[in-house]
């Protein structure tokens, strides 16, 4: 029995790592399906930070679930961003990523979270701070590394860069600031238009949350009752520019104004989940739309020219780091509750760093797109037509 | 005895019933007179008709039937739903209206006057015209933005400017400018079909000039395909390219100059982006003289873009003489009537240009 147990064990630990609920052997599905793996708890409750609310009678439970399952995905996932975007940093630094490129790592429980708490079918839109949404939105991590280093096999063909990726029910990546807000909002008025019961989640940073079309999309989107979910991404600084330097009112969730609030921290990955959770019912029971502020921070700065260090103390962003970083956060709990081991999370850890070396790897070593594709995708759905050149004499031409 | 009662039920419109096609249209088989903003106004129709992606949102297209009643009547037949009343906030209801093609749907946006577009223009160009390339492929925006563009009377500066020049600079968007009502009624009726960007730039004062439309423009399957300009008459001596109700100032002076036994080739560009070079060419090689003539600023405009392509293509050396460009006067417009009279081309400056450059 014991020798049978042991083996079973050694299968599940061995398939854990891929997916905690896939599993190898028909004997070892028999007893998961009756109790979990041995020794590890396979779900606990956790106790979740309360989140002030505005124009709400009550804001979202303040206790989450989190199953071994989900906290092995969200672990690997948040992971996976964290470690892309130090890939990133790297080959930016070698010149090998030019141009613009703003990274995540700080950020990631919001992206997990958010993505935790709707459903792949439901939308989403960001700015440009957006290769961990363009992951969890189903982009893989090879093209997206791919794209910044403007590869042919890059998410948008090498054409668009950072800041340009797209994938199904992603509507980008998007480098003028606010303006994702009210495109956002379009995307909820065609599913409402459709009847498709999705929604669509709109974010937005600090920065942005005191531009104007932002709220005449308020306006819009609470007249109109369009399921969308407005979400302030708050890292504290817009660029270089802290909250209170930029905005006369830093309770970002209350800018809304007659859209109910709340904010939320965004370093807990199962509190943001929890909140977006709440805040997809209250769109689609017909509410119309919510604002949720997520307190997050970024631990580079605004993009890779931006030390980050000349408007921020170095001291601010290693307690940030040491106290509140959401990967260790979660991995505390996970820990503490005899959910996981601390092997199986280096696993994973081991599992991640490859899958990204393997991904720069191709980003580095793939061709540029072809010279002959330049014109390309001007139009859709449109019949070759001639561009003109650099001077008269060169004939170019564009497919769809 | 039957056909008699009917004609008498019909009444005032003495049209056979026999001849009626459909319940909602009265017209009969035959070249009828139509107005621009009917004829917009019909191509709004039958699209939304046809497609149940189609909307339209814009000040004012719902209740008060459009501030210049193009959308009369929509309202009531096609509900809240597929007519929608904006906000007077166009940077945010733009950015819905691309949100809302990104996501499928085939918005028709309306700007009371394309003066108002320039609160919007980041949309149009950053969040539709450019998506399509930046995302190599992957996501297409099909939407059209409408409205009056350039002169109208006595509105003044803020009001009065022509954008053919600005849309027209930018790759990914195509830039319509209609004249008469069949080009307003095919061309909108394309440019809602398009998958793409298409800036849609009527005129208010074209809106109730009447034109007579074909038969063969009567068919809700009537296009006219974007890109290609009309031969609105035929000449030997001198090629006219205008757009928009400047081409009605063309076509009068051609009249004026026929007593003289001057021809001018009068083309109507109808799509400013693409450009119908090709027409331009063929007449150019075979009047030897060109004069573009618009309402809009000279500087980059649109007859510099036409003069700059001849120099540069096969036209160039059939001139006869060097092309020019008549436009309106390099400044804001002016109010007071007799001032605005002498900013925009009038029958006698086309009149003028055409025998200077013809040296007679």
């Amino acid at each position: 029995m014991r020798k049978m147990l042991t083996i079973i064990s050694n299968v599940l630990r061995g398939s854990a790592s891929r997916n905690g609920a896939e599993l190898v052997s028909e004997g070892a599905r028999l007893v998961v399906s009756a109790r979990t793996y041995a020794d590890f708890t396979p779900q606990a409750s956790f106790d979740i930070k309360n989140c002030d609310v505005h124009k709400l009678e009550e804001g979202p439970p303040l206790q989450a679930v989190l199953t071994r399952e989900e906290g092995l995905q969200y672990y690997r996932t948040m992971q996976t961003i964290r470690r892309m975007e130090l890939k990133a940093d790297q080959l930016y630094k070698q010149k090998i990523i030019r141009g613009f490129c703003h990274l995540y790592d700080g950020q990631e429980a919001c992206a997990v979270g958010i993505e935790a708490g709707i459903k792949r079918s439901d939308h989403l839109i960001t700015a440009y701070r957006a290769h961990g949404y363009t992951y969890t939105r189903g982009g893989t991590v090879r093209e997206i590394m791919a794209e910044l280093t403007g590869r042919r096999g890059g998410i948008a063909k090498g054409k668009g860069g950072s800041m340009h990726m797209y994938t199904k029910h992603f509507y980008g990546g998007n480098g003028i600031v606010g303006a994702q807000v009210p495109l956002g909002a379009g995307v909820a008025l065609a599913c409402k238009y459709l009847g498709k019961n999705e929604l669509c989640v709109c974010l937005y940073g600090d920065g942005a949350a005191n531009q104007g079309q932002i709220f005449e999309t308020y306006n819009m989107a609470s007249l109109w009752k369009l399921p969308c979910i407005f979400i302030c991404e708050n890292n504290q600084y817009g660029m270089g520019t802290s909250v209170e330097r930029a905005a006369a009112s830093t309770d970002y969730y209350k800018r809304g104004d007659f859209i109910p609030g709340l904010r939320v921290d965004g370093m807990d990955v199962l509190c943001v989940r929890e909140a977006t959770k709440f805040a997809a019912e209250h769109c689609k029971s017909g509410k119309g739309p919510i604002l949720m502020e997520l307190l997050t921070y970024r631990y580079h700065g605004h993009s890779m020219s931006d030390p980050g260090v000349s408007y921020r103390t170095r001291e601010e962003i290693q307690e940030v780091r040491s106290k509140s970083d959401p990967i260790t956060l979660l991995k505390d709990r996970m820990l503490s509750n005899n959910m996981v081991s601390v092997e199986e999370l280096k696993e994973i850890d081991v599992e991640v760093r490859k899958e990204i070396e393997d991904a720069a790897q191709f980003a580095t070593t793939d061709p540029e797109p072809p010279l002959e594709e330049l014109c390309n995708h001007i139009f859709y759905n449109e019949p070759p037509m001639k561009v003109r050149g650099i001077s008269p004499w060169i004939k170019l031409k564009s497919v769809s | 005895m039957a056909y008699l009662r009917s004609i008498l039920r019909s009444g005032k419109n003495a049209v056979p019933a026999v001849l009626r096609r459909e319940f909602h249209r009265t017209l009969p088989a035959a070249v009828q007179q139509v107005t621009v903003r009917d004829a917009i106004k019909e191509a709004l129709d039958e699209e939304l008709e046809r497609d149940e992606r189609v909307f339209l949102l814009g000040e004012e297209v719902a209740l008060f039937e459009g501030a210049y009643k193009v959308t009369r009547g929509l309202w009531k037949k096609y509900g809240d739903k597929r007519i929608i009343d904006t906000p007077i906030t166009e940077i945010g209801f733009t950015g819905i209206a691309v949100g809302a093609a990104m996501a499928g749907l085939r918005p028709v946006v309306e700007y009371m006057s394309f003066n108002f577009s320039m609160q919007s223009v980041d949309h149009i160009i950053n969040s539709a015209a450019k998506t399509y390339y930046m995302s190599g492929g992957l996501q297409p925006v099909s939407i059209v933005f409408r409205g009056p563009n350039g002169a109208a009377p006595g509105v003044a500066a803020q009001h009065a400017q022509c954008f053919a020049a600005w849309y027209g600079h930018v790759p990914g968007l195509k830039v319509v400018s209609p004249w008469s009502a069949e080009d307003a009624k095919g061309l909108l009726k394309s440019a809602i079909r398009d998958d793409n960007p298409v800036v849609f730039l009527e005129n208010e004062i074209m809106y109730s000039v009447p034109f007579e439309m074909s038969e063969e423009s009567q068919s809700k399957d009537f296009l006219i395909p974007i890109g290609k300009a009309k031969i609105e008459r035929k000449g030997n001596h001198v090629t006219l390219v205008s757009h928009s109700h400047v081409v009605s100032r063309c076509m009068d002076a051609a009249a004026v100059l026929a007593k003289d036994g001057i021809e001018c080739e009068v083309i109507n560009l109808r799509t400013i982006r693409p450009m119908d070079m090709e027409a331009i060419e063929t007449s150019v090689m075979k009047t030897k003289h060109l004069i573009t003539v618009e309402g809009g600023w000279p500087q980059f405009g649109v007859g510099g873009e036409i003069l700059a392509r001849i120099m540069e293509g096969p036209g160039f050396s059939y001139l006869n003489a060097p092309a020019v460009r008549v436009t309106g006067v390099d400044i804001p417009m002016p109010y007071a009537k007799h001032l605005e009279e002498n900013t925009l081309p009038q029958i006698k400056d086309i009149v003028f240009s055409v025998k200077k450059t013809l040296n007679v």
